[in-house]
């Protein structure tokens, strides 16, 4: 299913911050159809990565090539590049003042030049794939925070991207809501869009990826199949990571005999 | 009070009041592009012209619009240039209240999240479609009392024009108090400007509830 062809090549890519170093060399390529999960501690550099891809920051050093083109020049029209790679962000950014069609169609006919009834008509597809056609005409003050962001992968969607990046998409979401948003990733990575995904949610993870990033201090610690890496982690630091998703549950004894912990499976 | 005094010169106040709203409208809007301008310029940090544009904004801002008038037309003519008072009234009215909407667009434009900002650059618009979709828009609706204000006072201060020796609203009055009917000349005149401005203040009102209901806020 996944065809072997390289889509993205990042190597030794550098980033800093008023001289520390989020990113320190790092090095990584994703084929087409791959779906990368990347995890890590807060503060390893997975949000920086995502935002060096889309050009939303500018990286020190090293090289980023998407499909042939190298992305860390001068020259690079970033304009362009971010027609064909989609992003979506933690907190949404739904334009507040465009309703959800409006919000959808902005890309398409106003950065393409599409034609506005082919554009219409892809937003429709796809909202209605997300359960929200009915909703087009609403404002995002009017929509749950799971529905805003089903929406902005829409919007994202609809300039037909050749891949996707999520930045911790359900960070800001209630815990019922972070299921309907899961749910259409996962359908999209089954038709096999490129993905690169970074998420707090192991159990998503885990069902979603091909590859696990593990990333710590700016490098790649680990990469591997997600059943490699959650069951068998390769390093002392990602099994130090994974087990703060582990709990120990404590059950008072009932004559003072003290608490006594028992292990909380996930 | 000589209700036929009143009668008999209300068609000289209308004619003020046109030629005061005329002056008005192009400098309001001449002040609303220079306004704009600047406050681009400083929102996207533009070398140079981002001071330039602070200085301006200062003197603008810090100096009366009777000095500014008074530059104008008795200043220019001996720089060779000789503007009429009309062209005076709108030139002055546009260097005063440029200072001032530069300042209350840019309020609006720094309101607007950085978030929102990299939403629309992810989808491909370039700078310029960035700000008139995503960004003016939404820094319109925060700058909107401020601009509301801004306007106000840029329609009352035309009240200096007369010393350009235009016959606006000021100019008539002081014109018939001479003839000693001094109550209803004043009355006239207050009547006027709120016949004038009262509408602009509450279309303003309509304006900003309407944006605040049709999308913000969260």
């Amino acid at each position: 299913m996944v065809n072997s062809q390289e889509i993205l090549k990042i190597k030794d890519l550098e980033k800093s911050f008023d001289g520390v170093p989020v990113l320190n060399r790092l090095t990584l390529t994703v084929k087409r159809g791959e779906v990368l999960v990347v995890i890590g501690p807060s503060g390893c550099g997975k949000s920086t990565l995502l935002r060096c891809l889309n050009g939303l920051e500018p990286v020190n050093g090293g090289q980023i090539v998407f499909e042939g083109q190298i992305l860390t020049s001068f020259q690079t029209s970033w304009s362009r590049v971010r027609q064909r790679i989609g992003m979506v962000f933690q907190n949404y950014e739904l334009f507040p003042h465009f309703n959800v069609l409006e919000n959808i169609l902005l890309g398409p006919v106003r950065v393409q030049g599409r034609k506005k009834s082919e554009a219409l008509e892809k937003a429709e597809f796809w909202l209605n794939r997300v359960g929200l056609w009915d909703r087009r005409e609403s404002f995002p003050r009017q929509l749950s925070g799971g529905q805003k962001q089903r929406v902005a992968i829409v919007r994202a969607l609809a300039m037909d991207p050749e891949i996707m990046l999520f930045d911790e998409v359900t960070a800001s979401l209630d815990p019922e809501m972070v299921r309907e948003v899961l749910d259409v990733i996962l359908n999209l990575a089954k038709e096999g869009l490129t993905m690169i995904i970074v998420t707090h949610e192991m159990a998503f993870a885990r069902a979603v990826a091909d590859r696990i990033i593990f990333i710590d201090q700016g490098v790649i610690v680990e990469d591997s199949p997600p059943e490699t890496f959650f069951e068998n982690p390769a390093t002392d630091r990602a099994r130090r990571f994974l087990n703060i998703f582990q709990f120990d549950g404590v059950q008072r004894g009932s004559r003072g005999t003290g608490p006594k912990t028992v292990p909380v499976r996930l | 009070m000589d209700f036929e005094f009143i009668t008999a010169r209300a068609p000289l106040f209308g004619q003020a009041a046109r030629l005061t709203v005329t002056l008005a409208f192009w400098g309001i809007i001449f002040s609303s592009a220079v306004g704009l301008v600047c406050a681009v310029i400083r929102f996207y940090r533009v070398p140079l012209l981002r001071q330039a544009a602070a200085g301006y904004i200062e003197l603008a801002r810090n100096t009366p619009l009777i000095v500014q008038l008074f530059f104008l037309y008795f200043g220019l003519p001996r720089l060779g240039v000789v503007w009429d008072g009309e062209t005076c009234a709108i030139a002055g009215l546009t260097f005063l209240g440029g200072g001032y909407l530069a300042e209350a667009f840019r309020g609006g434009l720094s309101a607007v999240g950085r978030g929102q900002i990299e939403a629309g650059l992810s989808i491909g618009l370039n700078r310029f479609q960035l700000l008139r979709y995503v960004i003016i828009p939404q820094a319109l609706a925060v700058a909107l009392p401020a601009i509301s204000a801004a306007v106000i006072f840029l329609m009352k201060e035309t009240s200096v024009f007369s010393i350009v020796a235009l016959p606006d609203l000021m100019y008539v009055a002081k014109d018939l108090l001479k003839e000693g009917y001094s109550g209803e000349s004043n009355l006239m005149l207050v009547a006027s400007y709120l016949v004038v401005i009262l509408p602009v203040s509450l279309a303003f009102g309509y304006w900003e509830r309407r944006l605040r209901f049709a999308g913000f806020g969260s």
